[in-house]
């Protein structure tokens, strides 16, 4: 659900980032700082910030996740004030986690765990990020193929909610027709789709918000609590803590998981944090609402089973026309094209001697394969879940070294003073929490976006204890970052 | 061109919204909503690279 946005105002401290953080993965290219602090010269105003957040968290997944919240029973206070509270809840973390940490050390998420981890478990770490990387895309793609299906009529089944199969020959190979023309442009480069998502972004918003006004127009009513509200007795999945939880961990990985070190090492001040409430409350909620009502309308006026939903090519169709198939297209092609291309990077990272044309090409099947596969897409609230479950407890080991390490007498970048490749700590500390939270998410009736906070907490916890344990001979109290607290 | 972006552009994001309010007020009907958030869409993509920072390179 990150979009890449171009050579523009943020474009350096994109350059030395989003794309080129996989790059610097054992065996990987070059990058800009990428191994260093980031310079006094090479930092960036507050105004590229609020610009590259807000333009990232408008994605073609936000026309999916509002219906889902409609579909699982969502009431209207639950999403209203549930989801301001946990966007609430995101920017604070990003303000006074991720981009604390970001400006006192200015290093990429990928250098700052090898300095941490060591290189091989990064290359793990990577491989992770990687796979999850491709079927996030093959979300996209499947969100794609609902637009651009719309033109051929009955010909192309559109999936429900609760499809999991390709519905028919037709949608296979619409999917890997819009597959392999996003794979075939990242092994290009993703230059043309860094400047068309750059330069969609705010049209794509309000896109969005032309949607939801139409709605309300057609739904004859603009009072939220009233539309939004599901029938008596219809089945509720969740709650106004399940909505708080999913706002907050849906990017669990990027703010508590550490993954935007990599954008904020470049902000002049931690106060740059705020800069995600942009995203947060114009993509993650704005979006998210007006995408809802487009659902909720058509529950209304087609009896379509909420259980069931719509997919959002024909509804946007519907309300706003050629445009709004524009924008669902745009929307996923921009973001899908350099999560294929990062995945690339992330595989090439595994096998340095492959080409990153193989690597993109490996990439963009497994994605196209995924994409024609409406299962990721049509469970997104659990798939994101996961996404921050499997990926953000590495964040509280970054925490713990920035933070504690010093007050509990820890040594900090521990494999860099030790010279090893592999911290064992790091590894048991972050592989425990997953597999017991993975394992609590298959066999309990829970929501897997309840559980990045537990896994993230536990993480930090087993790391301390871990780290005594196994790192005594460290030289314990000593900080290699002035930094560090 | 860049000085013809300057108005245009921003003008395109605003034919984007207005349009959806105007036809939530019945101003105007669902047609000729549709067509002017298209036509507004053409102008946005054709212009906005001359207005924003960093859109024409």
């Amino acid at each position: 659900m990150e979009r890449v946005v171009n050579k523009s105002s943020f474009c350096a401290a994109l350059k030395g980032s989003r794309i080129l953080e996989s790059e610097e993965i054992p065996g990987g290219a070059g990058g800009e700082f990428e191994r260093e602090p980031v310079p006094e010269k090479a930092r960036k105003g507050s105004s590229a910030f609020w610009g590259m957040y807000a333009g990232e968290h408008t994605a073609g997944t936000e026309f999916m996740i509002g219906p889902l919240f409609v579909a699982w029973g969502a009431s209207a206070f639950d999403m209203i004030l549930g989801l301001l509270l946990g966007n609430l809840l995101a920017v604070l973390t990003w303000r006074f986690l991720t981009a604390e940490i970001a400006t006192a050390r200015r290093l990429t998420l990928y250098y700052q765990l090898e300095k941490i981890c060591g290189r091989n478990l990064v290359v793990l770490y990577n491989l992770f990020n990687g796979i999850l990387f491709c079927f996030l895309a093959g979300a996209m793609v499947t969100v794609s193929a609902t637009a651009v299906g719309v033109p051929f009529g009955e010909s192309v089944k559109m999936p429900t909610f609760d499809q999991t199969w390709p519905t028919g020959f037709v949608w296979c190979l619409l999917c890997v027709a819009i597959g392999a023309a996003m794979t075939f442009v990242a092994v290009r480069g993703y230059g043309f789709v860094a400047r068309v998502g750059h330069l969609a972004a705010p049209w794509m918003l309000l896109v969005f918000v032309a949607c939801g006004v139409v709605m309300l127009a057609k739904l004859d009513s603009t009072n939220l609590f009233e539309l939004i509200d599901p029938p008596e007795g219809a089945p509720r999945r969740i709650g106004f803590w399940g909505i708080v939880f999913f706002a907050w961990f849906c990017n669990a990985a990027v703010h508590l998981g550490m993954s935007d070190l990599s954008i904020l090492r470049f902000a002049r001040k931690p106060s740059y944090g705020w800069a995600s409430a942009a995203g947060m409350f114009l993509g993650h909620y704005v979006a998210w609402i007006c995408a809802a009502l487009l659902l909720v309308y058509w529950v209304r006026q087609f009896g379509v089973d909420p259980q069931k939903g719509a997919m959002p090519g024909p509804m946007v169709f519907d309300a706003v026309g050629v445009t709004g198939l524009l924008c669902v297209a745009v929307a996923g092609w921009t973001t899908a094209n350099p999560t294929i291309y990062r995945a690339g990077l992330a595989f090439q990272g595994m096998f340095p001697k492959m080409t990153r044309t193989t690597a993109t090409i490996i990439a963009g099947a497994v994605c196209t394969v995924a994409g024609v596969f409406p299962a990721v897409a049509m469970k997104l609230l659990d798939f994101v879940g996961l996404y921050g479950t499997i990926l953000a407890p590495v964040g509280a080991v970054i925490v713990v070294d920035h933070f504690l390490a010093r007050r509990l007498g820890l040594a900090t970048d521990y494999a860099e003073r030790q010279g090893i490749r592999f911290n064992v700590a790091v590894l048991l500390a972050w592989a425990i929490p997953v597999a017991i939270g993975l394992a609590i998410y298959r066999t309990q009736d829970i929501n897997s976006f309840m559980l990045p906070l537990p896994c993230w907490l536990a993480c930090g916890a087993l790391y301390i204890l871990f780290s005594k344990l196994m790192n005594r001979g460290a030289g314990s109290g000593l900080s290699s970052d002035p930094s560090c607290p | 061109m860049k000085a013809l972006a300057k108005i245009l552009a921003p003008l395109a994001l605003a034919a984007t919204v207005v349009p959806a309010l105007l036809f939530l007020f019945k101003a105007i009907g669902e047609g000729p909503m549709k067509a002017t958030m298209l036509g507004a869409a053409v102008v946005w993509f054709v212009f906005s690279p001359h207005w924003m920072k960093g859109g024409s390179q």
